[in-house]
């Protein structure tokens, strides 16, 4: 019988969730590294039992920490990202450069084919990949390079590359999003890499709103059936990309708010899209004190609140960008964490909604394995 | 023998309980302490001191014979008493305040 393993990455530690294909009876276990802030973790998908997971503390810096045997027991790897070459500058906030300096991985991406290969997104906004399980992290140079990575400027929530997607049809394009810089996609398997974000427009954030990078991507998802049409769910607007990123066009339709962190994609269903409406840039909690995901069966646009389990009163909690994530049984199920210790999971797409956990640190990633 | 003492969470790391004993050949100083503690938990690079510099890390200190040496030399040797082992050296998380 299947079974779904939801792996959990809190402020003070990582979780690891675990049922049947029924997805009603769930065991908790951890927390591993209690007390460190567990960005990400997430296993590879052709060695399942192969899990990294991103470890980093204020006083003791960034630790990467593998397990092969579906985090059972967990060895410390290597935790050297030095950038490569020149380090160089970027923007600082008064508008000098200012060294590129490493702070922490936000992000660990295995690769489709190979568990030893990893790639790593980061603080001060770089890509990494590691091609020996870990033991040691080189630079794809180029973003920083092609990118324009010394216009690069931090925002509030630091300057984090968050998100990295692998195009299961084509191994040499991957899409990076990096906060307060943009989307960014490389075809020569990251060599190079380009700004994708022709048609965002951040008024009141950038001086030009149409601007070629400085968008505040929150996070991209694609669907592996047509990995062209992409995602986006923006600082402000929910957007969609028919062609890779070239252009993008607006799908927030009836949201009550286009403000949020999270987007993701039906695991069956190419246009059925979740995001979690937040109500401002600046009063991150729900509209209303009602947590509610809204879900577009139409690839955007039109919108649904699904709400049945979920606190429709004095909820005020946020949901990031990491923190969702569907599972790939026959009745997809959807995940997702809160900043105030809970993580919800649907086993029906989103129609209803039960807390597995509800007591958890502050959670800042949700993944998900589905086990045969 | 040089006693080193660890916070909790870099013990955890180190997969070691209790106070690590170290055979550091003289000069014993800051960097060769750290330099044998590192070689024999590699596990511990660049929890206690940078990487590349390698500077101690802004929230850690170090404390010995109730002083703070965290600002001294790191190539100066450390006090009589931890080099004949009746002191610990101590590596400790800064208070982060709060």
């Amino acid at each position: 019988m299947s079974k779904v393993r939801v792996l959990v990455g809190t402020k003070k530690g990582a979780f690891v969730l675990t049922s049947d294909g029924a997805r009603k009876k769930w065991e908790v276990s951890g927390p591993h590294f209690a007390g460190w802030e567990i960005y990400h973790v997430k296993g590879s998908p052709v060695d399942p039992d192969r899990l990294y997971a991103s470890q980093s503390s204020g006083w003791f810096g960034q630790v990467i920490q593998r397990s092969n045997d579906g985090g059972k027991t967990w060895e410390a790897a290597g935790n050297q990202f030095a950038y490569d070459g020149d380090v160089g500058t970027h923007l600082w906030y008064d508008g000098t450069p200012h060294p590129w300096e490493f702070k922490r991985v936000w992000h660990l991406e295995p690769s489709l084919t190979d568990p030893d290969t990893v790639y790593a997104g980061v603080e001060d906004a770089a890509i990494f990949r590691t091609t020996d399980g870990g033991q040691s992290w080189h630079e794809l140079p180029g973003l920083r390079g092609h990118g324009g990575g010394n216009y690069w400027q931090p925002g509030a929530g630091g300057m984090g590359l968050h998100t990295i997607l692998l195009d299961p049809s084509n191994p040499q394009r991957i899409y990076i999003a990096i906060s307060a810089a943009g989307a960014f996609r490389t075809d020569d398997g990251g060599k190079t890499w380009k700004p994708i974000n022709q048609g965002l427009q951040s008024p009141y954030v950038l001086p030009d709103p149409d601007a070629k990078v400085g968008h505040c991507v929150h996070r991209i998802a694609l669907h592996g059936s047509r990995p062209e049409v992409l995602f986006m769910q923006k600082h402000w607007d929910v957007m969609r990309s028919d062609d890779a990123g070239e252009s993008w066009y607006e799908i927030s339709g009836n949201l009550p708010t286009d403000f949020g962190f999270p987007i993701d994609v039906h695991a069956h269903e190419p246009d059925t899209v979740y995001v979690v409406p937040i109500k401002s840039d600046s009063e991150h909690y729900p509209p209303e004190g009602k947590l509610r995901v809204y879900r577009s069966r139409t690839g955007g646009n039109d919108w649904e609140p699904l709400s049945q389990g979920l606190p429709q009163q004095d909820c005020y909690v946020n949901v990031l960008r990491d923190a969702m994530a569907v599972d790939s049984l026959e009745d997809c199920g959807v995940y997702f964490g809160t900043t105030g210790g809970q993580v919800y999971g649907s086993a029906d797409a989103g129609d209803t909604w039960n807390a597995i956990v509800r007591d958890l640190p502050a959670v800042l990633s949700v993944e998900v394995q589905t086990l045969a | 023998m040089i006693r080193v003492i660890l916070p909790y969470h870099l013990c955890v790391l180190a997969q070691h309980e209790g106070e690590v004993r170290l055979d550091v050949a003289a000069p014993v100083t800051q960097r060769t302490v750290l330099d044998a503690l590192e070689a024999r938990y590699p596990m511990l690079r660049g929890t206690i001191r940078d990487h590349d510099t390698p500077r101690r890390r802004a929230f850690i200190r170090f404390f010995a014979e109730e002083q703070d040496l965290s600002n001294q030399d790191p190539d100066a040797p450390l006090p009589d008493s931890v080099q004949r082992g009746d002191e610990p050296f101590c590596v400790i998380g800064a208070l982060a305040g709060g």
